[in-house]
């Protein structure tokens, strides 16, 4: 019998190639792979700019005289710890999906996203303040200085990427429910995850290049 | 290998011709735009070769219509917003949607047996950002101050407020950024496909040379295109939203940004641009000449991992754009080592070339003449470069039309006639017709004459001193004895122009009324040609392939004894072979 006989159709997978290092991955999970690649350069972009724009100045900030307020460490390393808590709650969700326990997916999935929105939430008080001031209002002005700019474009870059990512963790959480992610079918859990948990990375880094350093 | 069902196909003209995800549709889509945008840029070049050699004189036929203020003849702004553009539109929108659009769309699936891409709508997706930056950056046209007009490079001070105000340079450097998000989603759905959705037997070491070379470019697409991005971005802050990350000087005091920082982050993705730009017409040109000398392609898998070391290389030579910008001396001398490593594994590119074509029985087919065209011209620019990425010889060439000479012939003329080979090449299979060959042969024997003399005319004037990008190069002294040799690339590059007419001919004839094509017209063993039909039916293979073999089985004396024919295809088993089941039951 020859082969092509065998694979006569296609409507089903194959076993073929046998390529052990891609044969487990999905082409959804190497696409997100492969936009986290090109976005983590769009981060090494900016962090670049900052770096040699922060390099080629004498002081940091770099014009005293404007009196620009330093970074407050204490409430950000909340907010860090925060985003890290909400990658746990995101293994959480996808181990429960593995399990194909819905409501427990569901439940840590929407523990995600409030850890998400509560970080953007956060985000906004330290920009413009719910309770007490906000850098805006401290000095912290955009297009004042390279250290106001360096910042507002870095962390509203994340935080963009952070808003997406409730967004697209809702998506989620409403198609689990839905029970579109039972029976084993958990890949999309898991993409999102890849994705949540490089938003978490990155601002680690972000939040020790432009807060702690 | 993915399940890859077969999906009817759509009946409403809207999902078939306007917003489809079938690759073939897309890959003409891309191709239609390209080709528009390559005539437009052409027409720039044109004009910026009419200003050089009669500076400020009245343009023939366009000068009436376009520059009615001055009586035809081109202003000093005006000339700095055509040789922009004319850089900016032949990368963007004129090479890159042909070579990556259209023929990656087209060839991926088909020579690696797909039934179409990993993600079909984001494909769409892929070329409708590509429109919408088309748009943008005609609508740079529409500004009263000029479209964009900081060179293609859109170096600060040039491209802030200071140097272009306006919106021309912003709806430019915001084309930029979405045809990147074109490209990034392109490259994402080429590396996916390639990785998956390879017909069984299909391995690494089978795939055609044209996927290798376009799988390379689309992981340099998508690792560098967001520093582009980034660089983009903060642009577009220091012009619209009152920051100064590139601006310096009086016009923001002391706290001035630094415009050598754009430098970086342009180069960073720059130089892998330029193989972005190459590495679709290496691998073309690497099959077609295989395909058409009737012999295996000479040391296949040393192309392959020279193509990989090129893609490694080309990260880490950025610096040699920079040479000049008064970086370290020992930050320049490892740039100058990297670079002209990177010439190890062009030439071993080149010499496998020769070798394949070396004593095998040439076909001087249309495709085939392009791709000899390509290695010759791709060999002169290449030897050109050598004196560039040199610190001690580029010192003295920087910024001069020898720069514009070698980039040329390396990356505008050697893509432009891979472009042409794989448009020959595969007509018939996107068309279902077959284009007259004395018109492509003399569109070729034009173009290749006149794309020679006429950079090798910006090699030389470039040699002797004249700086790039003047509007009247003559008005100074040194520059006053080489008016001739302007004037004769000039004359050369108009011709190199009206050789493109037997093209358009040949082109929109073949189209509505060429003669049918049989299903292999080229007898080549690739997928593409031999597991479907011409024009490819909407789901590709009613069966998808078995591959057996390398794609480049031709002129083998057992397969002529045992067959009667020099070629056996991919998916072909010799009499008394059975190299699919035992592959099967590996």
């Amino acid at each position: 019998m020859s082969a092509t006989a065998e694979h006569a159709d296609h409507h089903g997978p194959i076993a073929w190639p046998k390529d052990p290092q891609y044969g487990l991955a999905t082409p959804g999970k190497i696409a997100m792979w492969l936009f986290l690649c090109s976005d983590a350069f769009s981060f090494a972009g900016l962090l670049l700019a900052y770096g040699i724009l922060r390099g080629g100045s004498k002081h940091w900030p770099p014009d005293p005289s404007l009196k620009e307020p330093i970074l407050g460490i204490n409430f950000t390393a909340a907010l860090t710890f925060l985003l890290i808590c909400s990658s746990v709650t995101m293994v959480l969700a996808h181990a429960a999906a593995v399990e194909g326990n819905r409501k427990k997916t569901a439940q840590f999935l929407a523990l995600t996203i409030l850890g998400g929105i509560l970080f953007l939430c956060g985000q906004y008080q330290e920009y413009w303040g719910i309770v007490g001031h906000g850098l805006l209002h401290e000095g912290l002005h955009f297009g004042a200085s390279h250290y106001a700019n360096t910042f507002y474009v870095t962390t509203s870059f994340h935080g963009m990427h952070v808003f997406s990512g409730v967004l697209y963790l809702t998506v989620i959480l409403v198609r689990t429910l839905m029970g579109k992610y039972d029976h084993g079918k958990h890949d999309h859990i898991e993409i999102v995850g890849l994705f949540w948990h490089f938003v978490d990375l990155v601002w680690i880094l972000v939040f020790t290049f432009i807060y702690l350093l | 290998m993915e399940l890859q069902p077969i999906h009817p196909e759509p009946t409403s003209f809207i999902r078939k011709w306007i917003f489809s995800i079938d690759h073939k549709v897309i890959a003409k889509q891309f191709l239609w735009t390209g080709l528009l945008f390559l005539l437009f840029g052409g027409t720039l070049a044109m004009l910026i070769r009419w200003q050089w050699a009669f500076p400020g004189q009245s343009v023939p036929a366009l000068g009436p219509v376009f520059f009615k203020d001055t009586g035809g003849a081109i202003t000093p702004p005006t000339y700095t917003s055509i040789f922009t553009m004319h850089g900016l539109i032949m990368i963007f929108w004129a090479i890159t949607p042909i070579l990556i659009g259209a023929f990656g769309n087209l060839t991926i699936p088909l020579m690696i047996g797909a039934r179409d891409m990993a993600f079909p709508k984001l494909n769409m997706y892929s070329y409708w950002a590509f429109f919408i930056s088309a748009v943008l950056v005609i609508l740079s046209f529409t500004s009263q101050l000029g479209a964009g007009n900081a060179g293609w490079t859109t170096y600060p001070p040039l491209s802030t407020n200071v140097g272009s105000p306006g919106w021309g340079q912003t709806f430019a450097g915001l084309g930029i950024f979405v045809t990147g998000l074109s490209s990034i989603m392109g490259g994402i759905n080429y590396i996916v496909t390639v990785i998956r959705f390879r017909a069984p037997g299909m391995t690494w070491f089978r795939l055609p040379l044209t996927v290798w070379g376009l799988w390379l470019t689309a992981i340099l697409n998508v690792l560098f295109v967001p520093v582009l991005g980034s660089g983009a971005l903060l642009v577009t802050l220091d012009r619209l939203a009152g920051t100064h990350f590139f601006i310096t000087g009086g016009a923001v005091g002391l706290k001035g940004g630094d415009p050598i920082l754009f430098q970086h982050l342009f180069w960073i993705f720059g130089h892998p641009e330029v193989y972005i730009l190459i590495l679709p017409a290496w691998g073309i040109v690497g099959d077609v000449l295989s395909f058409f000398a009737r012999k295996p392609a000479f040391w296949y898998k040393g192309s392959v991992f020279a193509m990989i070391g090129v893609t490694v290389l080309s990260a880490v030579v950025y610096g040699h754009h920079m040479y000049q910008t008064g970086m370290a001396p020992m930050l320049g001398l490892a740039f100058e080592i990297l670079t002209l490593a990177i010439s190890v594994p062009a030439v071993l590119l080149f010499v496998n070339w020769l070798n394949t074509i070396w004593r095998g029985s040439v076909r001087k087919t249309v495709p085939m003449l392009f791709a000899l065209g390509m290695v010759f011209v791709f060999g002169a620019g290449g030897l050109t470069g050598l004196l560039l990425g040199t610190i001690s010889t580029d010192i003295y060439l920087h910024d001069t039309m020898y720069v514009v000479g070698h980039f040329h012939l390396t990356m505008a003329a050697a893509s432009f006639l891979a472009s042409f080979c794989g448009l020959y090449f595969w007509f018939p299979k996107m068309f279902g017709r077959e284009t007259n060959p004395l018109l492509g042969k003399l569109h070729f024997w034009g173009s290749v004459i006149f794309i020679t003399t006429t950079f090798t005319g910006q090699l030389l004037a470039g040699y002797s001193g004249q700086h790039r990008r003047l509007y009247d190069p003559f008005q100074y002294d040194y520059i006053t004895h080489l008016r001739d040799i302007n004037r004769w690339t000039s004359y050369s590059a108009f011709m190199l122009f009206i050789a493109q007419i037997p093209f358009v001919i040949n082109f929109f004839y073949s189209v509505f009324a060429g003669k049918k094509t049989k299903e292999n017209p080229w007898d080549v063993p690739t997928l593409d040609w031999v597991a479907c039909s011409s024009p490819p039916v909407y789901h590709n293979f009613d069966v998808v392939p078995t591959v057996v073999r390398g794609p480049h089985e031709l002129g083998n004396p057992e397969v002529k004894k045992a067959l009667g024919k020099d070629w056996i295809s991919q998916t072909e088993e010799m009499p008394g072979e059975d190299l699919a089941h035992a592959a099967a039951a590996e």
